[in-house]
């Protein structure tokens, strides 16, 4: 089998590179056929690599070196463990569905186009792979770059709209933000331990000061910050709803955002040993959480409402991270792939529906219109409230737990959160899919079912959203926390935290009936009444995103054009090619001046002659002294 | 006798093509000479026995300059670089019309022999012969075809350069006196025990003349306007390989030669480099013309090279000594995507353009490739040098790595940019007529490409030959 | 006589010579001027030979009279520097009537 783990990568690779060579030449269903295939049959290769991971352990594979200097060996090596088994399964697994969904949904574009948006798709997938199967840092970088450029590939797929490309570039500098701390964390590691493969880093914790590793840590969360959208790095994700429905749900759900959790728990030794970063994490998770819950409140593109609550999502990982809870936070990673995916489709089929109209106001009562996406969105608004019995629920309490045992307070903002959460997310249920449609005739003319390529998906995913909690049931609810054992070998810091069964059923019965609370009152004020005027006094703000946006445009993007125009326009120019035009004119001009004694009188000439032969004599007479000035230099 | 030939193959070539009279022969004629000198460094570097590599006559006995070559492992990585780069021009630019065509690839070829001198000269005043034989050419060539302010340009270009070269002189005879049996070769110059006071001054004479080159910040104003305003042609040969002179003569006859003043000035030049990437970077985001942006964007790579020389570290060296491969192959890439454009729209203002993906796909897919390669993505070859010279230069400073390291944020703004407002969003109507490019600069991108993504995932070739 | 009243009397010669060189307009004056100076030299020459001489016969050394000579030399050259800078005078003044120097500027610019 081990021989088998290089198609995993590769077969997307070559899915990218038939699509995107042959894209002219193959038709729409040859593309789709090969598109998705490749990604089914990567996804069967992990299937079988995760049921040999779990019965044997992980290994390294190495393949050759990408790096090979005196001091500095890379290899190319893949790390199939636990953990990245199982990341394997999310991102073939659910961009498999993701592959089949856009089969259909792009089935409008023209040939060109379609094979091109497959091959970016599986591109994608090819650098999320990469980036998880990788043994080292730097393999990891190449797939954290690689996810990096396809998203800017697939956000501004649609390329003749300017505001796609501008949300497309954004996405990617703020990327590359990120990114920089990423490499500086590496370089960090290069110059301490001269090596960056996960194991002989994880060994040899102990040639680290503690400074080195809270900077090193801090310096790799801040690359996180910007994969997975955290405070103060999120504004790309929202903006990156440009792209295709389904390709924000590849970025959300199974690839791109996760990379950050992904990379965090992979080093989660180092993260341990540091306790000023992990609360940092904890409080930037916290308030990213927070923080974007409150923006969903008031968003009206459906579309806009989803991102922000990946971010709020992303932020409860971040949050389960810096509390310790690793194991949580890839199984909140896990089912948020799953109802998360499982909502963008559904938004898509929505959006596909009502001939790519996004704004909830012009929606409503698609209920009886679209049936199937009715119930499983339902199904998705459920499980990411964290109702029991469905996936979010375990995965959010396992978070919310590990956050009581280390600080009450963070419980807290953690349970406002989940309500906010249930709120937001059945006022957009409410106001799509209960009361009276509002949109024009024409439109309500149209609605229709999704075709079954899409459907099929979100039926798939909202089972999976159902029961995906029962992989990692809680002892206290009678589970073995199977997904714990299973994760032990890969996350080694994970931190136990003990709490008497009452405690749990308490925080567990809290946070649920907020939640019911929550869903009850969003449903009650929206189905009847939506918000259809705007919006005035703070929630202004809050549609307005805290006018985030535009604080950064005014201290950062504006300060730095000005800066660059004022190089352009006044060093460049004026100072450093003025200063060298200046020599330049000073020959000229001396020039000039100098030619004025060359005034035809021969008489001055001969005045000259004599002035040049007295100085003549006088130095003759003093050489020592002049000579020797020029022998002491030279 | 490799050397040798890689010179005379140009040199010969190059004056052969002044008396020829048709247009298609000239071109077929240059294509060839570089084929040759192509599969000639190729064959030197993989098959030919090692001792072909080094040659040595005695040329001015008197003045004790021997006429010797030698390909090391940087000079053959080098070598190959001029003859790659100036075959993928000439299939570059072969649908292009010069006036007086046959004096354009002979100015060409005499120029490439000049590189080719630089790279394996191993005999101070022979070196400084080929230096200065390079420059030559580049005046004519820059003088006679481009822009309506070329001549202004070019002058300014020339008088800078030919400065520096002035001031490295005065520096080589010098040394000259220093050694014990006068004599101008490499070797006695790297056995000179000079003084500390002796190497600081000497350090500055021959530093300045390849600052100049490179063009490093603040000696860098030549470069925008004369890449600017030359033919595309030249500029490629210029940013692809004449520049890396300057890089290259600062690894050879600086950092050998004045160890102490190196390690004595490591900081300022340092400093001057980083001021250099972000004050370049800078510019280059509010550049309107594409020329100037790529030339900008050059100079900020440029300098992060030097600032990796001087962070004296062998992983630093290592990087510069691939990036020096990697960035010519990525820039030339630029300069073909660049003149494309112009050819294709008459313009090279970013305002003035949009939409071209729609009208010349396949030009946007290099373009995307080519964009990436220069913001040093990985899998792209340019990605191993900047990680290796990044990483050396945190192990010299962290601070200043930090700030070295914001090239990778500031390169994709304005690389991005520059992509962005040529190619995407609708046409305008100078890009309304445009069609895609044509099969010659097809199979020129397609070459760079390969070798970029190529050795972006498997560079082990290349530390290999600059071992 | 001392050597001292020569050298003297030369030097205020030479001096005379480059006044008048300086001041003068007329480029006949100025030529007579040159060969003040010139004198003014050959009469140092002749000067400090003599002295040497003298120096020498009392000391029953031979020592040459090479300061002499040189005075003949210059005065050959002298003699050929007159007859061809008379001869420039001369077509100067055909050319533009006149023999003041500062007419001769037709060199400017």
């Amino acid at each position: 089998m081990n021989q088998l783990v290089y198609l995993i990568p590769l077969l997307p690779l070559i899915g990218f590179l038939i699509n995107g060579l042959l894209r002219k030449s193959l038709s729409k269903s040859v593309i789709a056929i090969i598109g998705s295939g490749v990604i089914l049959a990567s996804f069967v290769i992990s299937l079988v690599l995760f049921f040999q991971v779990k019965s044997s352990g992980g290994q390294i594979i190495n393949y050759f070196n990408l790096i090979n200097l005196d001091k500095l060996v890379i290899p190319f090596a893949f790390q199939i463990d636990q953990l990245s088994s199982l990341f394997l399964l999310i991102i073939t697994g659910i961009g498999f569905l993701i592959h089949l969904y856009s089969a259909a949904y792009m089935h409008e574009e023209t040939n060109e186009h379609y094979g091109r948006y497959f091959a970016y798709l599986n591109l994608f997938v090819f650098s999320m792979l990469l980036l998880v199967m990788g043994a080292n840092y730097v393999i990891m970088f190449f797939g954290w770059e690689g996810v990096g450029l396809c998203s800017y590939l697939l956000i501004g797929f649609w390329f003749k709209n300017d505001n796609y490309n501008y949300a497309a570039k954004k996405a990617f500098i703020m990327n590359r933000i990120g990114d920089l701390g990423f490499l500086l964390a590496v370089f960090w590691m290069i110059a301490k331990i001269g090596t960056v493969n996960y194991t002989d880093v994880f060994a040899a914790t102990s040639n680290f000061s503690s400074a080195d590793i809270t900077a090193i840590t801090i310096l790799l969360f801040i690359g996180a910050m910007g994969k997975s959208a955290q405070i103060p790095l999120y504004t790309w994700l929202p903006d990156a709803m440009a792209g295709p429905t389904p390709v924000s749900a590849l970025i959300h759900a199974a690839t791109m955002v996760t990379a950050g959790i992904y990379m965090i728990t992979r080093s989660n030794i180092l993260y341990s040993l540091s306790e000023v970063t992990q609360h940092l994490v904890a409080i930037v998770g916290l308030a990213t959480a927070l923080f974007a819950a409150t923006i969903a409140i008031k968003q009206n593109d459906i579309k806009k409402v989803l991102a922000y609550s990946t971010v709020s999502q992303l932020g409860y990982m971040f949050l389960g991270l810096g509390v310790g809870a690793y194991t949580g936070a890839v199984f909140h990673v896990m089912t948020h792939a799953f109802f998360k995916a499982l909502l963008f489709l559904g938004a898509g089929s929505v959006i596909h529906a009502m001939h790519h109209e996004q704004d909830m106001r012009k929606m409503g009562g698609l209920k009886k219109y679209l049936p199937i996406t009715h119930i499983t969105f339902l199904v998705g608004c459920i499980a990411i409230s964290g109702i029991p019995p469905f996936s979010g629920f375990f995965s959010k309490d396992e978070i919310l737990a590990a956050a009581y045992a280390k600080n009450p307070i963070y419980w807290g903002i953690g349970v406002a959160t989940a309500a906010l959460t249930a709120f937001y997310m059945f006022r957009l249920y409410a106001t799509t899919f209960l009361g009276n449609f509002r949109g024009s005739h024409e439109q309500a003319h149209h609605l229709h079912e999704s075709p079954s390529a899409m459907t099929i998906p979100l039926i798939v995913l909202a089972a999976l959203s159902v029961v995906g909690g029962f992989f990692n049931v809680p002892e206290v609810l009678g589970g073995h926390s199977s997904l714990h054992q299973f994760l032990s070998p890969a996350i080694t810091s994970e931190v136990v935290h003990e709490a008497s069964h009452s405690t749990e059923y308490m925080l567990m019965g809290i946070s649920v009936a907020v939640a019911v609370i929550a869903i009850v009152i969003a449903i009650n004020k929206f189905s009847k009444k939506p918000e259809l005027q705007d919006a005035q006094g703070f929630a202004k703000v809050l549609e307005n995103k805290w006018y985030v946006d535009e604080l950064y445009d005014n201290i950062i993007v504006k300060p730095l054009n000005s800066l660059g125009s004022f190089f352009k326009n006044i060093i460049e120019r004026r100072g450093i090619d003025g200063m060298v035009n200046g020599v330049g004119k000073l020959v000229n001009y001396s020039a000039r001046q100098l030619r004025l004694l060359q005034s035809g009188l021969v008489g001055g000439y001969i005045l000259f002659m004599v002035l040049a032969i007295i100085v003549l004599i006088y130095v003759w007479i003093n050489d020592n002294h002049i000579l020797s000035f020029f022998y002491k230099y030279f | 006798m490799v050397p040798v030939w890689l010179i005379l193959i140009p040199l010969l070539t190059g004056l052969v093509s002044f008396g020829l009279q048709n247009a298609k022969a000239v071109k077929a004629w240059a294509l060839f000479s570089t084929i040759i000198s192509t599969t000639l460094i190729i064959a030197g570097i993989y098959f030919l026995n090692p001792s072909s590599l080094q040659f040595n006559a005695t040329w001015l006995k008197l003045l004790g300059s021997n006429f010797s070559f030698k390909l090391d492992g940087m000079s053959k990585m080098l070598c190959l670089l001029t003859a790659a780069s100036f075959l993928i021009i000439f299939i570059a630019i072969n649908k292009n019309e010069y006036k007086n065509s046959k004096s354009f690839y002979a100015l060409m070829l005499l120029m490439q022999a000049g590189f080719m001198g630089v790279f394996t000269a191993t005999d101070a005043l022979l070196f400084y012969f080929f230096w200065e034989l390079a420059l030559i050419p580049a005046y004519f060539l820059c003088s006679m075809w481009g822009g309506e302010k070329r001549i202004q340009v070019t002058f300014k270009f020339f008088v800078y350069t030919f400065a520096g070269s002035l001031i490295m002189l005065c520096g080589i005879i010098y040394l000259y006196f220093q050694t014990p049996n006068q004599t101008f070769s490499l070797e006695s110059f790297y056995n000179l025990h000079l003084s500390n006071k002796q190497q600081y001054i000497l350090f500055w004479l021959f530093f300045i003349a390849f600052a100049i080159k490179m063009p490093m910040f603040p000696f860098h104003t030549w470069q925008p306007d004369t890449y600017e305003q030359s033919s595309t042609g030249v500029t490629m040969a210029l940013s692809g390989v004449m520049a890396k002179m300057g890089i290259f003569a600062v690894i050879r006859w600086v950092v050998p030669i004045f160890p102490e003043a190196v390690n004595h000035f490591s900081n300022i030049v340092i400093i001057l480099s980083i001021i250099g990437i972000v004050y370049a970077s800078l510019i280059a985001i509010r550049q309107d013309d594409i020329k100037r942006l790529i030339a900008y964007s050059s100079i900020a790579h440029i300098s992060l090279m030097c600032a990796a020389i001087f962070s004296q570290n062998n992983t630093a060296m290592q990087g510069v000594l691939i990036q020096m491969f990697n960035h010519g192959i990525v820039v030339i890439g630029l300069w073909i995507v660049a003149d494309a454009v112009e050819q294709q729209v008459g313009t090279r203002k970013l305002s003035e353009l949009g939409g071209l993906a729609q009208k010349a796909p396949a030009l946007a897919i290099f373009i995307v490739v080519l964009a990436f390669a220069n913001v040093a993505l990985p899998l792209a070859s340019s990605f191993i040098g900047e990680f290796l010279m990044l990483s050396g230069l945190f192990q010299y400073n962290i601070i200043m790595a930090a700030i070295a390291g914001t090239t990778i944020i500031l390169s994709s703004i304005y690389t991005l940019n520059m992509v962005q407002k040529i190619f995407y969003g609708n046409t305008v109507t100078l890009t309304e007529k445009a069609v895609d490019i044509s099969g010659n600069i097809k199979i020129a991108l397609t070459i760079l490409v390969i070798i970029i993504i190529v050795l972006g995932v498997y560079p082990q070739p290349m530390f290999n030959l600059v071992k | 006589m001392p050597i001292q009243y020569y050298i003297i009397l030369a030097l205020v010669l030479f001096c005379i010579g480059i006044i008048g060189v300086l001041i003068r307009r007329n480029a006949i004056i100025i030529f007579m001027c040159i060969e003040l100076m010139l004198n003014a030299a050959n009469l140092l020459l002749v000067a400090f030979s003599k002295m040497h001489n003298a120096a020498a016969t009392a000391n029953n050394t031979n020592v040459g009279i090479e300061g002499q000579l040189f005075v003949f030399f210059i005065m050959v050259v002298a003699a050929a520097e007159v007859s061809i800078g008379l001869a420039i005078i001369v077509m100067m003044f055909r050319n533009v009537h006149s023999i003041d120097i500062n007419f001769l500027n037709r060199l400017k610019n």
